[in-house]
């Protein structure tokens, strides 16, 4: 069964291994596309989309990129399974609360996702760990062009590619990266930054939080346009602003090292303190208290703590990963308590030690 | 929260205050744009008639109405339901809806022109005309589906069956035959 081998692993996009992986967690993109044969999957009935997803399932077997890719029909899942699925980046909430016909296919990797009848009848996503837009890039157009040689995609030579939605028409591209920016949220500088990203028309939202406040100070950027420009210059325009928010989010690390760097270090020690030794945690104190951690790991100030244990622990302290492990499903209060004694017991024997 | 329009998580809270109205929305990220386009097309349409394209600039409440009840020949959405769920209904809703969307899409991109990939198909192909410019004769099959089924219902099978055999034809002609079960 797939999810023993998901269970076990971790995507790609987690090892924390990329270039400039101390800030930027992940680079995305993804690609909104549709058959030109079908209503869009909100106006398709529930034979229209039986079909779209028949006929995508049918082509994508003889791509090369298809026919490595484990195909799951997420109707068929239980809510835990699509749950899971989303901790783990490689479904979207909407996908995953839907109901009809619809499924999404996986690498191995984790790198690559093919959503069928999301809010457009295909959205492709490609997920590498760090910064690495352009070999995402290259990647994604790569499966965009292995399948586009074998399924009719909506196209209008004024509109480009054709989408539910006209804010993902032309391109179809959504460019992300996804930053974590304690320094500037502790030195209240993150306002700033995100009024000077919207005048260029880049959207920032909070990871996992709600609304605009992001839990754990994890930040995703991405472009709002898709049409008029070019998926290069939509790119570019994403890459060019990183290596700037980069540069503030250390110049913000080094000026809370030099100037307070007692309170620096007591606020990461008790984060890491309350982790290895809490009964009951939610996961929104564990995320807030990952991210201190997580900061004083590149800072310096933790031992024996690698970046990539505290991306694992992000994601494994996840509800629906927490049940998974368990093998049961668990109400709140007692995930509360489960995802204490995880964290005390990984801690406890040693981090490292995991795949 | 959820939006009220979709299922998503409503990002936006807006409070519109009219003449002895509150009204309370509650919306996502993508049905929020729609909506404040929308409004902001309405209120360039109260303080300027200076013709600079938004929808209802210059243009009747009956004119507007009018523009809602317009609908699109294959899949049947109207354009007032477009406006309320924040989503198209098919690809042709673009040809359709072409003049209406023209200044929505350039109020939320700034642009109205594709520059950017097109798709090729499969090179070994015998038919490199179905390489597209648009693939509208393809989307065609979906109003005459919707045909199928009125033609079945008035018992008409003759019609229904031609219907059958000229969208083959066209499914054929684009490489986009359903998969054999």
């Amino acid at each position: 069964m797939k999810f023993e081998v998901l269970k076990s692993s971790v995507g790609e996009w987690l090892k924390g291994t990329g270039p400039e992986s101390d800030i930027v967690m992940s680079s995305r993109v993804r690609l909104a596309r549709n058959l030109a044969q079908y209503p869009f999957v909100g106006r398709a009935s529930e034979t229209e989309r039986s079909e779209v997803e028949e006929f995508l399932r049918s082509r994508l077997s003889k791509t090369s990129v298809g026919s490595r890719l484990e195909y799951m029909d997420l109707g068929g899942l239980e809510d835990l399974d699509r749950q899971f699925l989303v901790e783990r980046q490689l479904i979207s909430r909407e996908h995953a609360d839907a109901t009809g016909a619809r499924g999404v296919a996986i690498d191995s990797a984790e790198q690559v996702s093919l959503m069928i009848n999301e809010e457009d009848h295909l959205r492709i996503q490609c997920l590498h760990s760090g910064l690495d837009l352009q070999a995402v890039w290259e990647q994604i157009r790569g499966v965009d062009k292995e399948i586009e040689a074998v399924v009719p995609y909506a196209f209008h030579e004024r509109w480009g590619y054709l989408t539910a939605c006209p804010t993902n028409v032309g391109t179809g591209i959504r460019v992300s990266v996804m930053l974590h920016l304690p320094a500037l949220v502790i030195t209240r500088q993150i306002d700033k930054v995100f009024r000077s990203l919207h005048k260029i028309s880049l959207a920032v939202r909070g990871l996992y939080g709600e609304g605009s406040q992001a839990l754990g100070d994890f930040y995703q950027i991405s472009n709002q346009i898709t049409l008029g420009r070019t998926e290069s210059e939509l790119i570019n325009q994403v890459a060019d602003v990183v290596p700037v928010l980069i540069d503030y989010e250390r110049r913000a690390r080094d000026f809370l090292l030099e100037e307070t760097e007692r309170n620096v270090h007591d606020q990461v020690s008790r984060a890491f303190g309350i982790l290895r030794t809490a009964q009951t945690i939610s996961a929104e104190e564990t995320m807030q208290l990952l991210s201190r951690v997580r900061m004083g790991v590149l800072l310096g100030l933790v031992d024996d703590l690698h970046v990539s244990d505290v991306n694992k622990l992000l994601v494994r302290t996840q509800p629906a990963h927490l049940q998974k492990m368990k093998g049961i499903d668990l109400d709140t209060k007692d995930r509360n308590i489960e995802r204490a004694r995880f964290l005390r017991s990984y801690f406890e024997s040693g981090s490292s030690d995991e795949n | 929260m959820q939006c009220q329009q979709c299922d998503k998580q409503a990002m936006f809270h807006i409070t519109e205050l009219e003449t002895g109205n509150v009204r309370e929305l509650h919306l996502c990220e993508d049905h929020a744009r729609v909506y404040l386009n929308q409004a902001e097309a309405d209120s360039q349409q109260d303080d300027s008639d200076d013709g600079s394209g938004s929808i209802g600039v210059g243009q009747t409440a009956k004119e507007l109405s009018e523009i809602d009840q317009k609908f699109c020949d294959m899949c049947g959405i109207t354009f007032f339901e477009f406006r309320n769920q924040g989503r198209l209904g098919c690809p042709h809703d673009y040809v359709q809806f072409e003049e209406e969307l023209e200044p929505l899409i350039a109020n939320i991109h700034g642009e109205v022109k594709h520059t950017g990939c097109r798709p090729k198909r499969d090179k070994s192909a015998e038919d490199q005309s179905v390489l597209p410019e648009s693939t509208e004769e393809l989307t065609s099959v979906i109003g005459m589906r919707k045909k199928i089924r009125e033609a079945v219902e008035g018992e008409d099978y003759e019609v229904a069956g031609t219907l059958r055999d000229d969208i083959k034809k066209i499914l054929h002609k684009w490489h986009a035959e359903e998969p054999t079960k």
